[in-house]
């Protein structure tokens, strides 16, 4: 059995027989009393977010999901689509479903898909990803005042803020915990 | 025409320009040489008709590290703005210092480790290893000064509550805790009002933080009317299940509480009193506050519980509960108790989390950024 102590950024749990992933969590303490975590949960099956209050401590059904390594083939309006490059059976995998880790999906790639109860119901993305930037301003033109970062939009629509001298065509490594950049990945 | 030094780090270097950011601002130059990103370089400019222009230069250091990268020095201080930030907060602590150091307060440095830091069941102590604690708050400490004569105090300094980290919480925070003798919890109340909106002007020039106005007067709501109003039921009924009034305040009241104006929620239950006076018009209460802005807590503090009786009694059911539950379990605070059998006046105190009202001021997303090295990153 887990607990509260476990619950991180992709931690899945069993809620009222539905997989659930937690997408964000904040430790809270009201006055002087007991702590709790305030968390915010996504149906892994509805694509709904759930929001919920945990006691600390609190004993937590764990997901019993397995991933399987499959290539990512597709978009298919507000799909995606997914192949088995053992035995090319193919599984497809909503757009509400992913959330954002549609954002970490490069056509051709390798990804560990979520199977709960049998069934597909997201990715796991690794914890770095390489994604090329395709639209950001000029870095060293106009406003130079104390703002050393700029926006940017990468291939997979990811908009992030990046530093002034990163330039459109680069590739960068960014952390899928935190949706943020970490440095440029050279070469 | 003037010469300028201009000292700082490499964030870019390009054909048309070379940007170097002295570590609170950046500047540009034209027409300079290629060199290597992220490298510490002194630079020799000139000043013509408003802009820089380059003339030499010196390396001073190289770099392995990429500048900005995630977990990179550079990237937190510059990158995210904890460098601004911190200036924000020196300058806050002075204006505090001369809140109180204007209204004859004398500031205190309490001391760290005790042999009893408070007894209070939902705060877990650092231990020494001596077998005595790190401070929780110097609330027992600043106590004896009140019995001791002092009529105005404060302290501004850091105290220690383990396992407790998120967005609002770090182990190792700055309190800033203050009393009034011979005064109530309404005089430490405005005094809290006064001195947030004072803050809130000195630095922004308006008193709001964020969309809430924090001109004083502040809103007043009883706690038994906050579980009315939020959460559909009688504090009395939330109560016989002491875990379901916490969830019910973390749940459906804080989060409602000081959306336009701040908040103070008073007269809480005196099953919460903790360290507060029972309301002498209706003991089913006590005189304990605390306010909110936007959702978050800053603040907590008491009409002080002056009976000498009641706190030990207090004191012996916390540490009872403390065995039960196998909590750290420091000795009663004898020299304190001691204290109040000497007799103390009729006090207000207030313990403010500065932390919080430096995040909330600033808009930074958590206590970490407004804090030099937070517990995870030493």
């Amino acid at each position: 059995m887990a607990d509260t102590t476990d619950i991180r950024k992709g931690f899945k749990i069993v809620l009222d027989g539905q997989p659930y992933v937690f997408v964000d969590h904040q430790f809270v303490k009201p006055g002087k009393g007991q702590a709790f975590v305030r968390s915010k949960l996504r149906n892994m099956i509805t694509g709904n977010i759930l929001e919920r209050t945990f006691k600390s401590g609190e004993k937590l059904d764990k997901a019993d999901t397995e991933d399987r390594n499959m290539q990512y083939l597709y978009a298919e309006g507000n799909s995606r689509v997914f192949m088995d490059t053992q035995n090319y059976e193919q599984v497809t995998i909503t757009d509400e479903q992913l959330g954002e880790t549609v954002y970490y999906l490069l056509d051709n790639t390798e990804v560990d898909v979520v199977f709960f109860e049998g069934r597909p119901i997201g990715v796991t993305p690794p914890t770095f990803v390489t994604l090329e930037v395709t639209e950001t301003e000029p870095g060293f033109k106009g406003d130079t005042t104390s703002n050393v970062t700029k926006p940017a939009t990468l291939e997979t629509g990811l908009a992030i803020q990046v530093p002034l001298f990163v330039e459109v065509g680069e590739k960068l490594k960014i952390d899928t915990r935190t949706g943020e950049y970490v440095e440029r990945v050279k070469g | 025409m003037s010469a300028q030094i201009i000292e700082g780090r490499i964030l870019g270097s390009s054909e048309e320009a070379l940007l170097v950011h002295d570590g609170e601002r950046i500047f540009q130059f034209e027409s300079a040489p290629a060199l290597g990103l992220g490298d510490l370089i002194r630079i020799e400019a000139e000043e013509r008709s408003g802009t820089l222009h380059y003339l030499h230069h010196e390396i001073l250091a190289e770099t392995r590290v990429e500048p900005l990268s995630e977990g990179s020095e550079s990237g937190r201080f510059i990158g995210r703005g904890v460098l601004q930030n911190l200036r924000a907060r020196a300058a806050l602590l002075r204006a505090t210092r001369a809140f109180f150091d204007a209204q004859d307060f004398i500031e205190i440095e309490a001391p760290l480790i005790v042999p009893c830091p408070g007894l209070d069941v939902h705060l877990d102590p650092v231990g020494v290893d001596d077998g005595r604690f790190l401070i929780t708050s110097p609330e027992h400490q600043l106590k004896r000064l009140l019995v001791g004569g002092a009529r105005r105090i404060y302290s501004l300094g850091k105290v220690f509550r383990k396992e407790e980290l998120g967005r609002l919480h770090e182990p190792e925070f700055t309190m800033l805790e203050w009393y009034r003798a011979y005064d109530d919890a309404e005089g430490v109340m405005r005094d809290t009002e006064a001195l947030v909106e004072l803050l809130a002007r000195d630095l922004k020039g308006d008193a709001k933080i964020g969309g809430v106005d924090v001109s004083a007067p502040w809103e007043r709501l009883r706690v038994d009317e906050a579980f009315e109003r939020y959460a559909g039921m009688s504090v009395f009924d939330a109560l016989r299940d002491e875990a379901r009034y916490h969830q019910l305040m973390a749940e459906a009241i804080e989060p409602q509480l000081g959306k336009e104006r701040p908040v103070f929620l008073t007269h809480y239950p005196i099953e919460m009193a903790s360290l507060a006076a029972p309301d002498s018009s209706d003991p089913r209460f006590a005189m304990r506050f605390e306010a909110y802005i936007d959702g978050v807590e800053i603040c907590n503090g008491f009409g002080e519980l002056t009976d000498p009786d009641e706190q030990r009694a207090r004191h012996e059911r916390d540490r009872a509960i403390r065995a039960r539950e196998g909590l750290a379990q420091p000795p009663l605070d004898e020299p304190f108790l001691r204290a109040l059998e000497e007799g103390m006046p009729p006090s207000g105190g207030n313990a403010l989390g500065f932390d919080r009202v430096v995040m909330l001021l600033l808009g930074a997303e958590s206590i970490g950024d407004v804090i030099a090295l937070p517990y995870s990153l030493r």
